[in-house]
């Protein structure tokens, strides 16, 4: 149990896509302007990535290696696809926002990285659970941009206004520079956090040393 | 020959692909530490993106749209341009080796990237010809090249530079992204 809880929760923070590994930054940048665009994304992704992985997992024993990379591709590509025709089928108003990033969703180096470092390796049900992970760090990754990116550029969350009308909004979150400066001191507040929290480690055990 | 003319201009400086649109990052910050493999890398993608346009623009027209079979597009550029890199990496490499040494390295790095293949879906979308196709991709590509070496060249000076050790690296570079960003939306006004 513990062992599948740390497949899941490893995407979360430790291994974000975004944060730490620095993987598939276009959309994360693109489509972060508001909190309902970056969630459509996010879930996108997520659905991508688990359903890939659990593929991949499948026909890893019949898939020669020389040809594993053009099979990955079709794959994500299929299934993206798929997800292209729900969405314009459904919520046309979200597929006109995604616009092109959507396809692009089929070239994300995350998508392809976890097939080939773990759903090659792994069972179905491992596979799966780090697909879920690596799609749900994603997404967080996503809301947390496009939450500080909406609040600031618009005044709103979800279009419900925050700040009362006086708010003067800062035009520039919403504009490219915006998002790529924030992305800029978002990745310098993780490798913090990540450094205080190796420091912490790096105590602990000391003490653990000292009492032994 | 204005519309073109503008068409060109836009793709390079106005809608620059990675400044305002985000495409090719993972290049982008990956290879801009260094100003001579981001001379190369311009070059490289500008080609290729080129290239791989004419070829999906003409399997898009007489073949997919004839067939009724849009709704496979993302499959079959992805497939197309992939594969299309591939196999350009073969013949360079057997013959042209002197040109192999030099691009070989980046012609891997682009065969799945989000920049050679949303070019050739933007020229479908929008229902360009083949010379505005052709147009519109030598811009994107020049777009991109014009960034990447304008980023190097900064990358280059940061090296001297008391960065606050939280933000080295990546961080910095979006930074410094976001400033050129902030410059090139200056082009917004010109069309």
């Amino acid at each position: 149990m513990k062992e599948h809880w740390q497949i899941f929760s490893k995407g979360l923070i430790a291994e974000n896509p975004i944060f730490i590994l620095a993987l598939s930054l276009c959309p994360a940048l693109a489509v972060t302007t508001t909190v309902i665009n970056g969630l459509t994304m996010g879930l996108t992704v997520t659905f991508v990535i688990t359903t890939n992985n659990v593929v991949v997992s499948i026909v890893r024993k019949w898939v020669n290696p020389k040809v594993r990379v053009p099979v990955y591709i079709t794959s994500i590509a299929t299934i993206v696809t798929v997800a292209q025709l729900v969405l314009q089928a459904y919520f046309p108003v979200l597929y006109k926002a995604m616009g092109i990033y959507l396809a692009l969703v089929v070239v994300f180096a995350i998508i392809l990285a976890r097939a080939e470092v773990f759903a090659s390796k792994n069972g179905v049900w491992k596979s799966f659970l780090d697909g879920f992970g690596m799609g749900c760090g994603f997404t967080l990754a996503m809301l947390t941009i496009a939450v500080i990116r909406e609040l600031f550029g618009a005044g709103t969350i979800l279009g419900v206004p925050i700040f009362g009308a006086g708010y003067e909004p800062m035009l520039m979150m919403i504009l490219p520079p915006g998002a790529f400066i924030l992305i800029g001191y978002l990745v310098a507040a993780c490798k913090t956090w990540n450094a205080k929290q190796e420091e912490k480690a790096r105590l602990a055990e000391l003490k653990a040393g000292k009492e032994a | 020959m204005g519309e073109y003319l503008t068409l060109f201009i836009g793709a390079v400086v106005v809608n620059n692909f990675v400044l305002t649109k985000f495409l090719g990052l993972c290049i982008f910050f990956g290879i801009s530490k260094n100003l001579s493999a981001s001379v190369g890398m311009g070059m490289a993608v500008t080609s290729v993106m080129t290239m791989s346009s004419i070829l999906a623009w003409i399997v898009y027209f007489f073949v997919l749209e004839p067939l009724g079979l849009t709704f496979l597009t993302t499959i079959v550029f992805v497939v197309l341009t992939a594969s299309f890199v591939q196999l350009l990496e073969l013949v360079i490499k057997k013959q042209a080796p002197a040109l192999y040494n030099m691009w070989g390295i980046y012609l891997l790095l682009i065969a799945t990237n989000c920049i050679v293949l949303a070019v050739p879906l933007l020229n479908v979308e929008s229902n360009y010809s083949l010379l505005k196709s052709i147009v519109f991709a030598i811009g994107s590509g020049l777009g991109f090249a014009v960034a990447i070496i304008l980023m190097a060249s900064l990358r280059e000076k940061l090296v001297y530079a008391n960065v606050p050790k939280p933000l080295q690296g990546i961080g910095i570079a979006f930074i410094l992204a976001g400033m050129l960003s902030l410059a090139f939306l200056g082009f917004a006004g010109m069309l």
